[in-house]
């Protein structure tokens, strides 16, 4: 089962009332490479991994769940007191007729997430390598979101999960590395 | 209009960089289960973080609920702020 | 001087229509250097590591938008 825990794994902080930002952040709640596409990846792939790797999966999964709550509660400051004005001039006039200021699970153009962003295929390699191509799509996500921000506060939470991408990225090369059983072992060719 | 004090922020930051060095080695032991020292310094903090928990919690309430932590009495965990109001 | 970000020289048509940029950057990130991580390798002080997103040295790799560049860049 999972506990929640009543805090942010990182003090989030935005400077200026811009729901503009909040309209390109929601890439990375509910789009193809966001925090949700990503916990619901690997906490589904770790039924049908190797033993070894399980751990791995259900950590990193965790981890993004926490992810997903960073990026809610930059939308929500970034939207929270905004005017119907404000959010028509931010582009969001579209999206606040259908949900107000709720956040809803959906990419930045409106496209509402959809189960076809997650793969499991079965195949530990195979599985893996889409996990590695996740984190490096997020990492560049966060990228273009952050040249797209004149926020520094709120750049300096997003790249926080930047990093976290790499890390992730690393760890799910070296399970890579362990279904290989190389690793304690002379290399022979 | 209720506000928390410059000493939350503070101590939340505290126990936000132990949990996160916590998270950190424990990926990394989820890759490498044979290396010693990163064991050592992972239960280092691991005690480290217990004792930040009830320091946090006394002042502040219940971080996690389902029992795992204790309650006041009237029941608290339901107090704002929620970690996205804060 | 190893850095991370890379460079290329585009193509350029005379018949393009925006300028042209004529050099382009793209990251690859520490990861992809490192291989399976050795142990021991030097930490952030807790403090520091929360704040730069992680706790080994190697992996850090900061990126800032164009307006922060301006100020804040670190040259990579
Ligand atoms: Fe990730």
């Amino acid at each position: 089962m999972w506990i929640y825990e009543k805090k942010l794994q990182y003090p989030v902080r935005v400077s200026t009332c811009n729901p503009k930002l909040a309209k390109y952040l929601i890439e990375q709640y509910g789009g193809a490479d966001g925090e949700l596409a990503a916990a619901l990846r690997y906490l589904n792939q770790r039924y049908s991994i190797p033993d070894k790797v399980i751990g791995l999966l259900t950590d990193i999964g965790t981890e993004e769940l926490a992810h997903l709550e960073m990026i809610a509660t930059m939308v929500y400051k970034l939207t929270k007191d905004a005017t119907p004005e404000q959010l028509k001039e931010a582009g969001l006039d579209a999206h606040y007729v259908n949900h107000d200021r709720a956040l809803f699970y959906h990419n930045a153009a409106g496209v509402p997430w959809t189960a076809t962003y997650i793969q499991a295929k079965g195949d530990p390699i195979a599985d893996l390598y889409e996990d590695i191509a996740a984190e490096e799509k997020a990492r560049a996500t966060y990228q273009w979101i952050i040249n797209m921000s004149d926020d520094p506060d709120l750049n300096d939470g997003l790249r926080f999960l930047r990093e976290r991408e790499i890390i992730h990225a690393q760890r799910f090369r070296e399970a890579v590395e362990i279904l290989k059983e190389e690793r304690d072992r002379k290399k022979f060719f | 209009m209720k506000q928390m004090p410059k000493e939350y922020y503070e101590l939340l930051e505290k126990l936000q960089a132990v949990d996160f060095a916590l998270v950190e080695l424990t990926l990394y032991l989820d890759t490498h289960p044979n290396d010693y020292q990163a064991i050592q310094q992972f239960n280092q903090l691991a005690q480290q973080r217990k004792h930040l928990k009830k320091q946090y919690e006394t002042a502040y309430g219940p971080l996690q609920q389902y029992g795992n932590s204790y309650s006041n009495y009237p029941w608290n965990w339901n107090d704002t702020p929620w970690p996205w109001q804060v | 001087m190893f850095t991370t970000r890379k460079q290329y020289e585009p193509y350029v048509s005379p018949f393009d229509p925006c300028a042209p940029i004529l050099v382009k950057t793209y990251v690859t990130p520490p990861n992809l250097y490192v291989g399976f991580q050795p142990p021991n390798l030097p930490q952030f002080p807790l403090h520091e590591a929360l704040k730069k997103g992680t706790l080994w040295k190697i992996f850090y790799d900061p990126y800032y938008s164009p307006y922060e560049m301006a100020n804040k860049g670190d040259g990579q």
